[in-house]
């Protein structure tokens, strides 16, 4: 009851952003709350700042990037900080600098912080830091929210507002609520036994500590292979166990797997040098612990079925039925590097939180708009929203979440504000260009490929189109109500893909002939390319969900593979630029060719229609001339016909002239007489 | 068919026959019986004959005698006479007395004897022949047995004469005599060379051969002309007969390429009369060189199997397709002439190899253009934008850059303060009009090298993105010019070098200078102040306005803002105002329009004040009545969107016709058409527009009305009647009337795809099934065990198709396409080509 009067109170004072008072309980209330202040709550508040939008940012601890300040455990990122890349684009930069947030601040980018290609942890946390003070951003340290809860109201912009409790029982309200807590409670299976294992988070990371020691490692992920590393040279063997097989970046190209640089004990396992991997469900495992302290491996099976009482020797070890088990060699000590999961804790039971489903539990359950599947308003931003490209995209990592975070920031732009999503709009005579400079530079596009898609809708007539940039792809059925754009007239999707069939585990990824070269088979391309969706109209919902498997989209009216690129850079005339055009002339049914001047006067004089180039260039006085040296080339590439040395007093009607000049512009690939190229052929005998 | 085979039979009889200077013509009588003395001492000096010598009685050379007998009629055509002689019982001569004598046969020259046979290498009439000729003709037919001794012959015959090499498995063979027979008519044109090497066989012919059957080659070395260069050779195909070979030697001796310029249906050729098919390649004047070449090599791969014939179209007036290239005459009488399309000189051989492919050739070709259509969607990986073309042809030549400032986001903003004003070109260095555009600008750069003040720069957007976003700057080319403290003006002229120069020139004064005295505003519309533009020729606008026309002043300037750069625009607004307009008869605001160099100033009221309107004026005004229509000032006078009256005119045109043309434009002040007309020596495209209309270039000059906007209809002036304003006018009635028959109509055709793209959908659908397209109405199909499996099969045969047709297009020898561009081939060569470096 206190609360409805409370929130009638607030439907009016709603916009001072100022306090409301109930029973000695004090609200303070803030358009937009983000909960932790890590590398994806710093870029929320920093689009929220920049937009000049009413946010706080609740941090825990004392200071930004609590997450870093622990972890990684032996310091070393394993993100990429590529001082050179030989270009000076900042935007194209961007897709080979992996720690740095998206700011107007040319000093926050990360390789001011560190040279190294892996920086330490300790320069992100630092880092973060400086993002934060540099940017005033507005980031309440030591506040560690415990519940989350709602309160309903029709007046509220999602119905409800979020009521957030800190540690200190201190409250707060918001409309919209960004979550940006990360992952960060440590997973754990529990088995017989388990108490004999030490966590990640704790165990010691000095080698000394490990001296002479057998060591098993429960998990396969970075974490489990950056602590094998650290102590690989000090032990006598190290086991690693986990359910799943080993997974490498560089044959799944998800970075999330483990990576190169900690693979060093894949190295030792395959020259048979005592350390080994192995695959088994950890929840059937059991431990035992003999009298001199080590620890032995068994099966939970054979703990089941036996008097509890019982001391080690009534316990049955796989090796006393099957004398050649594997881990029959006792260890010394057990570690568990299993990662983490999201803190579901926190949120009242009304928020309805649920974790994914297989392989995403460890993640809240989010829509492609990264919205909360249940509740309206909550976002999910950072490492938790990963369910939505898990193992398939960068979305789980600062260099995809950064993008992931502005396209949310947009979406909340257009629902409450009305400020639709940016776009520019260009004549259509631009349109192969603007494909061409965004494949060539777009970051967002490039890290967060298969997930963020820059999408062209075209006005009427197909004259002009409006590009809008790194729109989440999974939500595309909804563009017009969340962008607040118009898709009336058809739509092209630019993204970027792997081949279909090309990574995964299993797949040799350095096959002869794994790269297309040839425009024609561009769409066998197996590494990152650009592809380009051709909508008639908007796909619906219903057809979204139809899309093919492993699809992100489903079936367009036409579609475009660029062919892949050695060195990334679309922008060779005819094996890029050429079949692209081509595949955008036919889907608007219309010729996007440049012309120089000379060719749109004779147009004018011939045509009662002129092609586009013409129309939007030349006719508004904005006709390329050419230098002399360039129509020259053109007349000799058989493509412009050079009229200056006609001998005009000859009536003779001439052959190749009897065609128009449009079928000559039309028609040139095609000699006019099919026998005069022979020349060459005598050699041949 | 018969008669013809019966007619070269016999013309070969009568060669033969003459050739042979045959002694005793007509007397072919049969071997004669002579004594001993009286045969020798009736021998005539080089008179041959072949004696042998028997006693009365001699069973034992009975079969010997046979033959002889039945070849004597053979060997008296070679004028050869067979002489029995009966040797006496008693005579013990040196042929008739020596036992072993009787088993031989002598051939005689004169009294000389050449020769003598055992009986058993003449064991019939073939050994018979072939032997007697052999050793009559030891220097015309040389016979050899290793292959050093041929190639030193074909050394020496190189420019001289061609060589016939015959390979026979033995001598006195049926083909060996015909060897020797053609040799005794061809023996003194031809160097004839012979074996029964089998090594040698092997060394000629290209397959393995069949050693037990013989094999004739001619060498045509006359035409070496270079010692290196070995003789063509023409293999005999037919089995070995004295027919075939003199076929085959006639054919060799035929011209290689006839030339003709007459019906085909009326040629005869020696290949015709032979019973062989004659190939006409179809010439044109343009083309000639290279059909003749053609026409050679065809011709060198049919040798001896087909004529060919070159034939002049424009010499003929043939009824056939345009597009035939080549026709075919057969032996057999009333079968017509084919005319076909053929693409590959493969196909004309194919043709004549086997005729009745002709059809199915045909026929094929026409689906596999289908097919190619489908498959490579014909030319599409064929650059066909002009100006992405032209620049990439000219990616190698270094512009000269050095005049112009590289401005990055480090440098851009300091360097803007540093000059009084900055243009700035930005660009993508990867797009082509930019890049033309950087042409132009580098010749900008060129010819205003000196001009005080000015900073010519660049920014490349592709390496600084933010800078050009940050500067506004939505597409490329752009160009902006940057004063200090005021806005920049973005370009928005033509892309071409002086319309940019004197952009730039013209932005360089203020748009609309403010005049203080009377005398600078007269000195302005003479065109001489301001000094930095006295050289250029603009018209000249100068705004006058008494010191309470404020509003029409600010609209001017206004105007003048939007203008900058393209117009001279000048203000006065002193206390005298009203002199100056009174002196050119207007009331303030007033706009005075001093057309090149001030010679007539014309003075024009100015009753609208908003700045739109003002530009539009402005714009209208500087419009000339009868202009010289380039292609740089057409879209102005587009813009007005009326007919055109165009003169088209090979040179300037006269000051007759200026005058009448004048008179016509002026007639009346609100024409309903614009007056204008085209120098064909500055602006040659006129031609291509001439064309277009006529097809071929009218007599000059042709006045033309052009419904440019609604209809599109040409009409021409009668070239019979003299351009003045009268008869034109009278031909505007007519034609308003619609008297007059368009001489064309403008084409209406949209401006579709050049060409077809990739259709990728449709080559992913096999490989991907769920990619068919689902109706509307079912649910999500149940995914099928196995399914991915299905896919992944299906995949590997899509990826291993390209391999496929690489190997393909790799055993088809390029250079014999006859559409074989150069384009095309490397286009083809690359086909499926995939680099595994990445």
């Amino acid at each position: 009851m206190a609360l409805a009067v409370c929130g009638t109170l607030l439907g009016l004072a709603l916009y001072a952003g100022g306090l409301c008072t109930v029973s000695g309980a004090t609200f303070l209330y803030h358009d937009y709350c983000v909960i932790g202040a890590g590398p994806a709550g710093l870029q929320a508040a920093y689009f929220l700042q920049q937009a000049g939008r009413d946010y706080i940012v609740f941090e825990r601890s004392h200071a930004p990037g609590s997450f870093f300040a622990l972890y990684p455990r032996h310091r070393k990122l394993i993100s990429i900080n590529k001082q050179y890349t030989g270009k000076s684009n900042s935007e194209f930069n961007l897709r080979h600098d992996w720690n740095s947030l998206l700011s107007h601040d040319r000093r926050l980018l990360f390789r001011h912080y560190s040279r190294d290609f892996f920086p330490n942890a300790d320069t992100m946390v630092r880092y973060l830091e400086d993002f934060a003070s540099l940017l005033k951003l507005r980031v309440q340290y030591n506040t560690a929210i415990i519940h989350v809860t709602l309160e309903k109201n029709e007046q509220a912009w999602n119905g409800h507002y979020f009521l957030l409790t800190d540690q200190d029982r201190k409250t707060y309200k918001c409309s919209s609520l960004l979550v940006a807590a990360g992952t960060w409670v440590p997973n754990v299976v529990n088995f017989p036994g388990s108490e004999y294992v030490e966590g990640y988070e704790t165990v010691s990371i000095n080698p000394d500590d490990f001296v002479g020691q057998t060591i098993l490692i429960l998990g396969r992920g970075n974490s489990a292979f950056e602590t094998a590393e650290n102590i690989l040279g000090v032990t006598n063997f190290i086991h690693m166990v986990s359910r799943s097989r080993v997974r490498l970046s560089w044959a799944t190209h998800y970075v999330g797997d483990l990576r190169a640089i900690n693979n060093g004990l894949l190295d030792t396992y395959q020259l048979k040098s005592l350390d080994g991997l192995l695959e088994g469900d950890l929840e059937d495992l059991a431990i035992v612990k003999d009298k001199k302290g080590k620890l032995h491996i068994t099966l939970r099976f054979y703990l089941e079925n036996r008097n509890i009482s019982a001391g080690i020797d009534s316990i049955t070890l796989p090796q006393d039925e099957l004398d050649n088990f594997a881990t029959r060699a006792p260890y010394d000590r057990v570690i568990r590097c299993l990662g983490w999961k999201f803190d579901f804790s926190i949120y009242n039971r009304s928020l309805r939180m649920m974790p994914g489903k297989g392989n995403i539990k460890k993640y809240p359950q989010i829509k492609p708009s990264y919205e909360s599947r249940s509740t309206q308003g909550l976002f999910v931003l950072g490492t938790a929203s990963h369910s939505v490209d898990f193992r398939k995209s960068a979305g789980g990592f600062i260099h995809g979440f950064r993008y992931t975070t502005r396209a949310v920031h947009r979406l909340l732009e257009n629902r409450h504000h009305g400020v639709p999503w940016p776009s520019t709009v260009h004549p259509i005579t631009q349109l192969t260009n603007s494909i061409i400079k965004r494949v060539n530079e777009a970051s967002g596009l490039y890290q967060m490929f298969s997930v963020l898609a820059d999408i062209i809708l075209l006005r009427e007539n197909a004259t002009a189109f409006e590009y809008l940039e790194e729109y989440p792809i999974g939500v595309l059925a909804e563009l017009e109500m969340q962008t607040g754009r118009k898709a009336g007239s058809g739509l092209f999707v630019i993204i970027m893909e792997y081949g279909k069939n090309f990574s995964g585990a299993d797949k040799d990824v350095f096959y002869y002939n794994r790269a297309v070269g040839e425009a024609q088979h561009a769409w066998q391309s197996n590494f990152l390319h650009p592809v380009i969706y051709y909508y008639k109209r908007l796909p619906t919902e219903h057809e979204m969900r139809l899309h093919p498997p492993d699809w992100p989209l489903p079936r367009p009216d036409a579609i475009h593979h660029i062919v892949e690129d050695f060195l990334t850079d679309w922008t060779a005339p005819n094996a890029h630029i050429l079949p692209l055009r081509r595949f955008l002339e036919n889907c608007l049914s219309t010729d996007l060719r440049n012309f120089f001047a000379e060719s749109c006067f004779l147009f004018a004089f011939t045509h009662q229609k002129l092609p586009p180039s013409c129309q939007q260039g030349y006719m508004r006085m904005q006709g390329l001339l050419g230098s002399q040296e360039l129509l020259h080339h053109a007349v000799q590439a058989g493509l412009l016909q050079d009229y200056s040395h006609t001998d005009f007093s000859d009536d003779r009607p001439s052959e190749s002239h009897d065609g128009s000049q449009e079928q000559l512009m039309r028609d040139h690939g095609i000699p006019v007489h099919p026998l005069q190229h022979l020349v060459n052929t005598k050699d041949e005998l | 068919m018969s008669a013809q085979k019966d007619g070269w039979i016999s013309s070969l009889a009568f060669l033969l026959f003459c050739a042979s200077s045959i002694p005793k013509c007509g007397s072919a009588s049969l071997q004669q019986e002579l004594s001993p003395q009286h045969y020798f001492s009736g021998l005539e000096a080089g008179k041959t004959s072949l004696a042998f010598f028997t006693p009365s009685v001699s069973p034992g050379a009975q079969p010997f005698l046979e033959q002889i007998e039945s070849s004597a009629e053979v060997l008296q055509d070679y004028g050869i006479s067979v002489v029995k002689v009966n040797c006496p019982k008693e005579d013990v001569s040196r042929y008739c007395g020596k036992e072993n004598a009787l088993r031989k046969a002598f051939l005689f020259r004169g009294n000389r004897l050449i020769r003598e046979f055992p009986t058993d290498a003449l064991f019939d009439v073939n050994s018979i022949v072939a032997n007697v000729l052999f050793a009559l003709l030891f220097n015309e037919v040389k016979y050899i047995e290793t292959l050093a001794d041929l190639e030193n012959i074909e050394n020496v015959l190189k420019g001289k004469s061609n060589m016939v090499f015959a390979y026979v498995p033995a001598t006195g063979t049926a083909e060996h005599r015909a060897v020797m027979e053609a040799a005794f008519v061809y023996g003194t044109i031809h160097q004839f060379v012979l074996t029964t090497e089998a090594a040698l066989l092997k060394a000629t012919s290209h397959d393995d051969p069949d050693v037990s059957s013989a094999w004739l080659l001619f060498y045509h070395c006359q035409q070496v002309t270079e010692p290196a260069q070995p003789c063509r050779r023409t293999a005999l195909a037919q089995p070995l007969t004295l027919l075939s070979i003199h076929r085959h030697l006639k054919l060799m001796g035929a011209p290689l390429v006839t030339e003709v310029a007459e019906d085909p249906e009326k040629i005869s050729t020696v290949h015709l009369q032979l019973g062989l098919p004659l190939v006409f390649i179809l010439s044109q004047k343009e083309t000639y060189e290279a059909d003749r070449r053609t026409a050679e090599f065809v011709a060198w791969q049919l040798l001896g199997k087909a004529g060919v014939a070159l034939l002049s179209r424009d010499l003929v007036d043939l009824n056939v397709l345009h597009r035939s290239n080549v026709a075919l005459k057969t032996p057999e009488e009333g079968m017509p002439i084919q005319y076909l399309v053929l693409e590959d000189t493969d196909e004309v051989i194919t043709l004549v190899e086997d005729k009745n492919k002709v059809k199915q050739i045909q026929e094929d070709e026409q689906e596999e253009e289908e097919d190619e259509d489908e498959k490579e969607n014909n030319n599409q990986d064929i650059q066909d934008d002009q100006v992405v073309e032209a620049v990439s042809r000219d990616k190698k030549r270094e512009l000269p850059l050095e005049q112009i400032l590289v401005l990055t986001e480090e440098n851009f903003h300091s360097s803007l303060s540093e000059a009084a004003r900055t243009v700035v070109l930005f660009y993508a260095s990867w797009e082509a009009v930019s890049l033309a555009v950087l042409c132009s600008y580098s010749e900008v750069a060129a010819h205003l090298k000196g001009a005080l003040g000015v900073l010519l720069s660049r920014v490349n957007c592709w390496d600084w993105p933010g800078l050009c976003s940050q500067e506004n700057v939505t597409q490329f080319p752009t160009i902006k010019i940057y004063k200090e403290g005021q806005q920049s003006v973005t370009y928005d002229g033509m892309w071409g070098t002086e319309e940019l120069s004197s952009f730039i020139l013209l932005s360089q004064v203020p748009c609309p200078l403010k005049l203080t005295t009377v005398d600078e505003a007269e000195g302005y519309l003479r065109g001489e102040i301001p000094s930095e533009l006295s050289s250029h020729h603009h018209t000249s606008l100068l705004g006058v306005f008494s010191t309470d026309t404020s509003k029409a002043r600010e609209a001017f300037e206004e105007a003048g803002n939007i203008l900058s750069g393209h117009v001279r625009m000048g203000m006065y607004f002193e206390d005298d105002a009203l002199a100056l307009s009174r002196k050119y008869s207007v009331s303030p605001p007033a706009l005075l329009l001093a057309r090149s160099g001030g010679r007539s100033v014309e003075g024009i009221a100015l009753s609208q004040h908003s700045v739109q309107d003002m530009v539009q004026m402005i714009r209208y005004q500087l419009l000339d009545i009868f202009p010289e229509i380039t292609v740089s000032n057409l879209p102005r006078y587009l813009q007005l969107r009326k007919p055109f009256l165009i003169l088209f005119s090979a040179g300037n045109i006269s000051q007759m016709e200026r005058k009448e043309m004048l008179k016509l434009a002026k007639g009346r002040p609100q024409q309903a058409f614009v007056a204008c007309w085209l120098n064909l020596k500055k602006t040659p495209v006129g031609h291509g527009i001439l064309r277009t209309y006529f097809s071929t270039t009218p007599s000059l000059p042709v006045l033309l009305w052009v419904n440019l906007h609604a209809g599109g209809q040409v009409f021409k002036f009668p070239s019979e009647q003299s351009i003045t304003e009268m008869n034109i006018l009278s031909w505007l009635e007519k034609l308003q009337a619609g008297l007059e028959i368009p001489s064309s109509t403008l084409s209406e055709e949209d401006w579709k795809p050049p060409l077809p793209a990739y259709d990728f959908l449709q080559m992913m659908e096999p490989s991907v099934p769920e990619l068919s397209p689902k109706s509307g109405n079912t649910p999500d199909p149940p995914r099928i065990p196995g399914g991915d499996t299905a896919r992944g099969g299906g995949d590997t045969a899509s990826r291993e198709e390209p391999s496929q047709e690489s190997t393909a297009e790799e055993f088809g020898s390029p250079g014999r396409d006859l559409r074989g561009t150069a384009p095309r081939l490397a286009a083809r060569d690359k086909q499926g080509k995939r680099h595994s470096e990445l």
